[in-house]
């Protein structure tokens, strides 16, 4: 065995016998109240994963939607009600459903308490209970959405939301009552990591992963409470004509804006924060690699989550902000940049020296690795207030978060997927298809947005149901990009359903990765490990040959 | 090089002070960062193909960085991103910071239309007129929601504000037309809230501003057919008022407050009224149309029922021009379209 576990020191039963005894916990219970109501947070994570793929295909039906109807300008396929309304069900889906607890609630709710020796999260029935406060906020969200459909943009900007004809007031609550789901899974996560850490698991022996996740729950549970809060008031104002945001009643619009902000920035980090650790376990497992700069990446994280907090004003450069304090958030968002640096420059490390094998998900690293650098490039690009004054509100940013919110985001997902596939299943995927999806995705993807920062460029605003004639030929390019993402898209759900039912079986550790989470049988049991709590001895990522190092014992 | 450079780039004519510089930073940001993307990915490609995996069991060094390492990592990015963000920043105090001498014009948003005035001459819907090569600084507000006023030929761009003015300014340096557009979505006609700024040279400027005073009869006329200029709504709305002499609502309705056989027009649309059936009932469009075709439905508290049908007497668009007279009547009227001759009226 891998001497860096003393997992199996449970007796000297042989593989088999475990199984009879402790059955994997995708056959513990086969009824469907016993997965319902099932407090296994893998169980729960799986649950996750099924909404949050329905959620994704939802959001992305109505991004193909908006592509078509950009294609020509002047209507296309509908009228301006319905486009205004279309994008605003696609943005509030893909960020309220989709991009939040995409990777936290599936992947982390899955693999941290493996990741750390645990048999569970430190709140097993509250874990239970965010799934279906998710599920109660998206029922009540997307109902509003369909009886009235809104029409303000995810950022429901005062004084139009106060406004408006259409109904903000249950699209509103809804959001609101998924905030609660996102605190509940911050709190549990950040408990399991104080509480829960197997003996010989310290601070600086988590994995890098598990870094992440706890810096995103610090997020979650310090901002979602800010924007609770203004939902409550924009929907109070709304029905009982409150005077806080809306100017004929002596409020003020751009109040509205600094609260949004002091949630949704963060939040953009909510969304990327996992992202970055999945990469960091991908790319450590695929180079066969110990982390170059271990702390530097994990500091880093928690670097983000702190100047993330302070760069929001950057989304109002000119809405009429003091100069100084553009100044002051245009330094802060460089911070955040540097501290994405540091990240991008140690995976790159990792990489040097090691021996990689490029498997899937290291294809999806590659893409992530442009993405990341592009995306944040033109966000500090952004954040050079002269040159934010033209770009803003353009396709220049939509391109920009586009690039590095889902672009990033969406690599890291479908790496985990298929990192974690064998993981999770027990079976294995078709490799062959896996890579050429991987390059169709990669290839849609900067067809679809590159041309769009050209669009910005040129002038084009964003959330336009039609368009001057000249921002055409972009318009086309950009279509035809979407349509070979979502052919990509297409590929992946068939072979991995396919994979589902006939994949060969995985076998515990396919990837010979020394990730914690891989020294569990696969699936993994109901309670994670058979026998006595396991112990780690050894850091995580650590793949150095034991004759060849003299192994260091600090960083 | 620039010239080339901003073909690539998709950037649109500069043509104001302001756009030169912004081109130049723009320039030297956007190839720093297709430089370090395109090297990061090759960096990547070429450590795949150089340490690729041998042996499925192969082992690798232990490398970890030093702290010089760690420290280059960290200041070569944060001694390009002050660089950008100082010239930047330079250049945004410069753009928000009007020159005393500048010339004022006040821009009003409102859905789904520009409106500008200058302080002492002609007021005018969607196109602005400024001379070129002289500092104009533009007071920024709005009607009703955000907008934006963005004009990507000077590589401006600021919120209107309702309640509140903003401010920027610039100085135009080639005589031509250039768009106008809203950047902050304001409802569902946000993408047709487009406008034009007409740069002229001095002297046909100067002549411009003249012919504004004169204020002949023929450009009053020329204005009023031009039917591209004047929204539709204003010409309703003199229709409106001419019938509403001729059908004889005059007799009863006042138009300047006063109560008379029936409630007056003035701020009449949106106000909420009384009913007699004791419910309270919103004016707005329905409601004025229902009260020519049908006066005694909904009985405003405090009158006779007295009021004549309408029904078959006006047809559909004399109805709209009535409705669009009386919604006019809701604040002191305002005057669209280019201008008349020497107005002062402030902007609404
Ligand atoms: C790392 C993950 C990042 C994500 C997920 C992200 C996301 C976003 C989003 C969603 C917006 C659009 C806001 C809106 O107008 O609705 C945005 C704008 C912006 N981002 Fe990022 N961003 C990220 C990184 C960065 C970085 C690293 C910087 C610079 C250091 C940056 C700078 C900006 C700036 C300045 C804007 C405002 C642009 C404008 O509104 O005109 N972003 N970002
Ligand atoms: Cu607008």
């Amino acid at each position: 065995m891998t001497p860096s576990s003393s997992l199996d020191t449970a007796g000297a039963a042989p593989h088999g016998e475990h199984h009879d005894h402790h059955p994997n916990y995708l056959v513990d219970g086969t009824t469907i109240k016993s997965w319902l109501l099932t407090v296994d947070h893998k169980r729960i994570g799986l649950m996750f994963l099924f909404w949050v793929l329905l959620f994704f295909l939802v959001g992305g039906i109505f991004a193909l939607l908006i592509r078509i109807e950009l294609l020509t300008p002047g209507p296309t396929i509908m009228d301006a009600m319905t486009y205004n309304r279309t994008f605003t069900l696609h943005g509030l889906v893909m960020i309220f459903l989709f991009m939040i607890p995409a990777i936290p609630a599936v992947f982390g709710n899955f693999m941290l308490p493996l990741m750390l020796g645990a048999k569970d999260v430190a709140f097993p029935r509250l874990n239970l209970a965010s799934l279906y406060i998710y599920l109660a906020g998206a029922v009540i969200a997307l109902w509003g959405m369909l009886n009235g459909g809104l029409d303000t943009g995810w950022t429901f900007y005062t004084p139009y939301s106060t406004h408006t004809t259409t109904t903000v007031a249950p699209v509103l609550f809804g959001a609101f009552i998924i905030g609660f789901s996102s605190i509940a899974t911050g709190i549990n996560f950040i408990v399991t990591c104080h509480t829960m850490r197997a003996p010989g698991i310290t601070w600086f022996k988590m994995p890098l992963f598990v870094w992440a996740i706890y810096a995103t729950s610090c997020i979650q549970v310090l901002a979602t409470p800010v924007i609770g809060l203004l939902l409550v008031l924009v929907t109070v104002e709304n029905l009982f004509s409150f005077g806080m945001f809306d100017p004929a009643r002596g409020g003020d619009p751009v109040l509205f804006q600094h609260l949004f902000w002091f949630y949704s920035h963060p939040a953009v980090y909510i969304m990327v924060l996992p992202a970055f650790g999945v990469m960091s376990e991908v790319v450590s497992t695929f180079s066969r690699k110990n982390i170059f700069g271990y702390r530097a990446v994990a500091y880093s994280s928690l670097g983000i989550a702190f100047v993330g907090f302070f760069a929001w004003g950057h989304h109002m450069f000119v809405s009429g902000q003091s100069t100084f304090d553009a100044g002051v958030f245009g330094v802060l968002t460089m911070l955040v940049g540097v501290f994405t640096a540091i990240k991008v420059f140690n995976w790159i490390g990792t990489v040097y020296k090691g021996a990689v094998d490029f498997k899937t998900p290291f294809a999806y690293f590659c893409g992530f690795l442009f993405f990341t650098v592009f995306g944040g490039m033109t966000g500090i690009a952004l954040g050079t207030v002269s040159l934010d004054v033209p770009w803003h509100d353009t396709y220049f940013v939509v391109a920009h978060f586009h690039f590095i919110m889902v672009g990033a985001t969406i690599m890291a997902f479908l790496a985990a997927l298929h990192y974690w596939f064998p993981k999770m299943f027990g079976r294995t995927y078709h490799e062959g298809w896996g890579l050429v999806s991987a390059a169709l995705i990669i290839l849609g993807f900067n067809a679809t947005f590159i041309p769009q920062f050209l669009l910005g460029n040129n002038g084009m605003p964003r959330r336009y149901y039609d368009y001057p004639e000249r921002f055409q030929a972009l318009n086309v390019a950009s279509t035809a990009g979407a349509s070979l993402l979502a052919f990509g898209f297409i590929i992946i759900a068939l072979y991995l359903a396919y994979a589902l039912v006939y994949g060969k079986a995985a076998g515990k550790n396919p990837w010979r990765s020394k990730g914690y989470e891989w020294q569990s049988e696969s699936p993994p049991p109901t309670h994670n490990f058979v026998g006595p709590q396991p112990t780690f001895p050894e850091e995580p990522h650590f793949y150095v040959d034991p004759k060849k190092a003299e192994v260091p014992d600090a960083v | 090089m620039s010239e080339l450079l901003n073909n690539l780039l998709f950037l649109p004519e500069s043509a104001s002070t302001f756009a030169e510089r912004v081109d130049l930073l723009h320039h030297f940001v956007v190839v720093t960062t297709i430089v370090m993307s395109l090297g990061t990915g090759l960096a990547a490609l070429f450590m795949f193909f150089r340490y690729r995996r041998r042996t499925p069991a192969q082992a690798t060094e232990y490398v970890v960085p030093t702290l010089k390492t760690e420290f280059l990592f960290v200041s070569v990015p944060l001694v390009f991103f002050l660089a950008w963000f100082g010239i930047g920043f330079r250049d945004f105090t410069w753009v928000t910071t009007p020159p005393k001498d500048s010339m004022d014009v006040y821009v009003m948003g409102k859905q789904w239309m520009w409106k500008f005035s200058y302080p002492e001459g002609p007021n005018g819907v969607n196109v602005l007129h400024v001379p070129a090569n002289r500092p104009v600084r533009l007071l920024i507000t709005s009607r009703d929601v955000l907008h934006s006023f963005y004009v990507p030929a000077f590589r401006i761009k600021m919120d209107a504000l309702p309640g509140r003015y903003t401010q920027i300014w610039f100085e135009a340096t080639k005589p031509g037309t250039y768009q106008v557009l809203c950047t902050e979505y304001c409802g569902l006609s946000h993408s047709k809230m487009l406008a034009e700024v007409v740069v002229l040279p001095q002297e046909e400027y100067d002549n411009w501003i003249k012919e504004q005073r004169r204020g002949r009869l023929q450009d009053r006329q020329d204005a009023l057919a031009d039917t591209s200029l004047v929204p539709p709504v204003a010409r309703m709305v003199e229709q409106g008022q001419v019938l509403a002499g001729t059908q004889g609502c005059l007799k009863c309705h006042s138009v300047d407050g006063s109560q008379h056989i029936g409630p007056t027009f003035l701020g009449m649309y949106d106000r909420v009224e009384k009913l007699d059936d004791g419910q309270q009932i919103r004016v707005d469009e329905a409601y004025i149309t229902q009260s020519m075709m049908d006066p005694g439905a909904h009985l405003v508290s405090g009158y006779q029922n007295v009021m004549p049908t309408y029904q078959g007497k006006l047809q559909g668009p004399e109805t709209a021009a009535i409705v669009e007279y009386i919604k006019s009547l809701r604040t002191p009227a305002v005057r669209e379209g280019a201008s008349e001759g020497p107005a002062y009226d402030p902007i609404q």
